[in-house]
């Protein structure tokens, strides 16, 4: 399996602020690749330097083997993808759109073709619309056909499950999977929405303030055993010190006003919750969560918070 | 005494008479000169002459017009550019010179004078008709050749007109082969916010004076005499 | 490079707003043209006032389609570069506003094209603007008012021109022009990289160009030998050059001729060079912006 996207100390600096800092990562054929962080984390800026919108302050980006910077139009003839909301011309029909960006691309295609990618995005009886009257989903699923249109070996989707419904999500979802699955593509694909990153991705990178925090596989990541969980007591300050003193101190990840954060063993909860119970500790709810959510949270701003508090 | 106031008072008239011999002479020798000038110009009842006009106006550029110049007994006068425009100087009805003769006039005898190497008697032409926009006539007359070569009108309303005449191929008719006319004009100027020219950073023309003069050259190259002229043609 | 002119030609002709220029020339020159057919005499006058006293003036011959042309010109093009600023200042900033420049700019061709097509696409619109002003304003005005020499008032000399040698002049008076609106569009083109809202540059040209006009058109000496000569809005007027034809000696005009044919091509040097400044400079700041939009 070859590596597709190699990206080596990649770092943006925007005066003063610095948006990428120092990131390495790669990408290999075929993988569906999750790139996950908050707003503002840097995902787009590190998506914008991957397709030339953005120059790097520093920092080498290979795709398909070749230097970005010195074969740029060779590389992104094999790329597509969609950025934030993808925003085509409203005055223009969704045909006449995808016709105009695939040829563009560099391909001379048919009004076969043109059809068939608009059928394979639910768009065919609207083929003939002006893209002003569409709705952000159809928006959505028109951007991500014209991503697709050329064939590209490689798909970069930058939130693409942005702004839709339920159903909306469930089918970029399952058109993610046809594409690495069956077709073969090598996937980039940055989201907040980490639930349903969970579902997809096979490797994956979470950033913070532009810097890396953790890469690897779903399932290193994503193991049961670190359950979160969420405590909510009567009295916060007196199940603190119940807590401080306990054996169950390492565990607590952080305190959010009156609500605590544990990450143990899920098998591990009731003996927690009686021994709370037993010091006299007023459980109003305990819940346990088993997300990506919570995970990255903790990550992120967790090391920060335990500090404090065990300061 | 007395015999010396005698003698000067003969000497006197005998010195007068013959002073005023010769005026009273070339009194009725101009009037008789103009006769025979009109006799000349009266041959011709209409004509139709084709020619070339240039005109020599400071604040004037345009080419040079292929005109043709109508004219009817006995004052009616029109320039034509048949092909596109021209300007026809006011006052271009005196190049006929049969307008300057009409009408009842008083004659006057100017002298002698010389004209582009001729010489010409100079004779004035006072109107007798009060109204009229002609207020005085020069003429110098080719006394031999029965021509007139120059005539300087002042009018009431439009100043003062020159005319020469060059004479060639139709002197049979005393029609001429060269006008040149000239004449007052008023100062040109239009302002910048109208015009909006460009300006090529060339040296400025020198602006018009009022009162500098302007010529146009009508270079005759043939004439219908005599063929009939239509009305219509002078509206 | 041909394909994405044609892409480009396309996206623009489709766009309703593309046609208000094309309306806004159509209803200027035909309030233009009505009011010289009803009342053509008035205007005439004024510009024959100091004639009329030592000259009979043939209006109805003056007043041709020929004439009707210039005086349609005369006007349109001080307002025409504005109506050019419209569609060139949005060639970016639409973009970036529209949220399509992205999708461009990750296309697998360079910026540099993506630049020069879509500055190619405004020179041809402006061409296309002129093409159209020439057919309502010279040759729908010859169907209207006829043809017959032109007379032309200039500010201290009235010019005369032959029927005949009228139309050449009026080509290279287009041809002339398109260079000055390309100067225009190129102008507009630069700002639009600036901004993500097409306002902001078609306002900063329109203002851009009304004031140094004023600067163009006053006599104060300081501006007149400093900056004036090189002000591109100096030269913008220089298609009237083309009916100024020299004199001979004796002050008639000869036919065919052009009164300062190297001021008129020294013009076009400044408004050329200006049209490669603008454009190499907008194609190298592009090169190394960031697009956020």
């Amino acid at each position: 399996m070859s590596t597709i996207i190699q990206v080596k100390e990649l770092s943006k600096r925007f005066r003063e602020l610095q948006a990428v800092d120092s990131l390495s990562f790669s990408v290999q054929e075929a993988d569906i690749y999750g790139f996950l962080g908050q707003n503002g984390a840097g995902k787009s800026t590190t998506i914008r330097m991957l397709l030339t919108l953005i120059a790097p302050t520093s920092g080498e980006i290979e795709i398909f083997g070749m230097n970005l910077r010195t074969h740029r139009r060779e590389i992104l003839r094999r790329v597509g993808a969609v950025i934030e909301k993808p925003d085509l011309y409203k005055y223009l029909t969704a045909y006449e759109n995808l016709s105009l960006f695939a040829r563009m691309s560099g391909i001379s295609p048919t009004s076969r073709l043109l059809m068939d990618q608009l059928e394979q995005v639910g768009l065919a009886e609207r083929a003939h619309s002006k893209v002003k009257t569409f709705s952000q989903g159809m928006k959505q699923r028109l951007g991500i056909a014209v991503a697709l249109v050329h064939n590209p070996d490689l798909v970069i989707l930058d939130e693409p499950t942005n702004g839709l419904d339920p159903q909306g999500i469930a089918d970029i979802r399952n058109l993610i999977l046809h594409l690495s699955r069956h077709l073969k593509k090598t996937l980039l694909v940055s989201s907040h929405l980490l639930s349903e990153m969970e579902l997809i991705a096979g490797r994956m990178l979470i950033i913070d303030k532009g810097k890396k925090i953790v890469e690897g596989g779903a399932a290193e990541l994503f193991d049961p055993a670190q359950t979160i969980v969420e405590l909510d007591t009567t009295d916060p300050s007196f199940t603190a010190e119940k807590i401080g003193y306990s054996i169950w101190q390492p565990f607590l990840q952080e305190r959010q006003g009156g609500k605590f954060i544990l990450k143990m063993d899920k098998s591990r909860i009731p003996a927690f919750t009686q021994d709370l119970v037993t010091q006299g500790v007023q459980v109003l709810a305990i819940r346990p969560r088993h997300s990506l959510e919570d995970y990255f949270l903790s990550l992120t701003t967790a090391n920060q918070h335990v500090e404090a508090f065990t300061n | 005494m007395k015999n010396l106031l005698q003698y000067l008072y003969t000497a006197y008239l005998l010195l007068g008479s013959v002073l005023l011999l010769p005026t009273g002479v070339h009194a009725q020798d101009a009037a008789a000169l103009l006769q025979k000038v009109r006799a000349r110009l009266d041959q011709v009842n209409d004509y139709q002459a084709s020619g070339l006009m240039k005109t020599n106006v400071s604040f004037l550029k345009v080419p040079e017009a292929q005109v043709t110049v109508y004219f009817s007994k006995p004052d009616k006068l029109k320039i034509k550019n048949e092909k596109g425009i021209s300007l026809v100087p006011k006052g271009a009805v005196t190049i006929s010179l049969n307008n300057l003769l009409k009408g009842g006039y008083t004659t006057l005898d100017a002298g002698m004078d010389t004209t582009a190497g001729h010489k010409v008697r100079v004779i004035k032409l006072l109107p007798q008709d009060e109204n009229a926009d002609l207020v005085l006539s020069t003429l110098y007359i080719d006394e031999t050749r029965l021509l007139i070569l120059k005539a300087r009108t002042t009018t009431r309303e439009n100043g003062t007109y020159e005319v020469e005449m060059s004479y060639g191929k139709y002197i049979a008719y005393a029609l001429p082969d060269r006008v040149i006319f000239t004449f007052n004009t008023k100062n040109y100027k239009l302002p910048k916010g109208i015009t909006f020219d460009y300006d090529d950073g060339s040296a400025k023309k020198q602006e018009t004076s009022a009162g500098a003069k302007g010529k146009v050259e009508l270079s005759y190259s043939s004439y219908i005499i005599n063929k009939g002229v239509p009305d219509g043609v002078f509206q | 490079m041909w394909k994405l002119l044609q892409i480009e030609l396309f996206k623009i002709f489709r766009r309703p707003r593309t046609y208000i220029p094309f309306a806004a020339i159509a209803a200027m020159v035909l309030i233009i043209q009505l009011g010289l057919k009803f009342d053509g005499r008035s205007y005439l006058e004024l510009m024959m006032s100091s004639l009329s006293d030592s000259f009979y003036i043939p209006y109805n011959m003056i007043m041709n389609g020929y004439l009707v042309a210039f005086v349609i010109l005369n006007t349109l093009l001080i307002q025409v570069p504005l109506l050019v600023a419209l569609v060139a200042g949005d060639t970016v900033a639409g973009e970036a506003n529209m949220g399509t420049l992205r999708l461009l700019v990750t296309r697998p061709f360079s910026r540099t094209q993506l630049m020069l097509v879509k500055f190619g696409a405004s020179v041809i619109y402006t061409i296309l603007l002129l093409v159209w002003m020439a057919i309502l304003a010279l040759f729908l005005s010859m169907l209207l008012f006829g043809t017959n020499d032109m007379l032309i008032a200039r500010n201290n000399v009235m010019e005369q021109i032959r029927a005949s040698d009228v139309l050449w002049r009026y080509i290279a008076a287009f041809g002339y022009a398109t260079v000055a609106l390309s100067t225009v569009a190129a102008l507009a083109f630069l700002l639009s990289i600036f901004a993500e809202n097409s306002i902001g540059p078609i306002v900063s040209t329109i203002s851009i160009v009304i004031v140094l006009t004023i600067l163009s058109e006053m006599r104060i000496p300081l501006y007149d030998n400093t900056i004036k000569p090189w002000l591109f809005t100096s030269h913008m007027l220089a298609w009237k050059g083309f009916f100024y034809s020299r004199s001979n000696g004796e002050g008639a005009a000869i036919p065919g001729t052009v009164e300062n044919l190297p001021a008129i091509l020294r013009s076009l040097g400044v408004l050329l060079a200006y049209i490669v400044a603008f454009v190499t400079a907008a194609i190298w700041i592009f090169k190394k912006k960031d697009i956020l939009s």
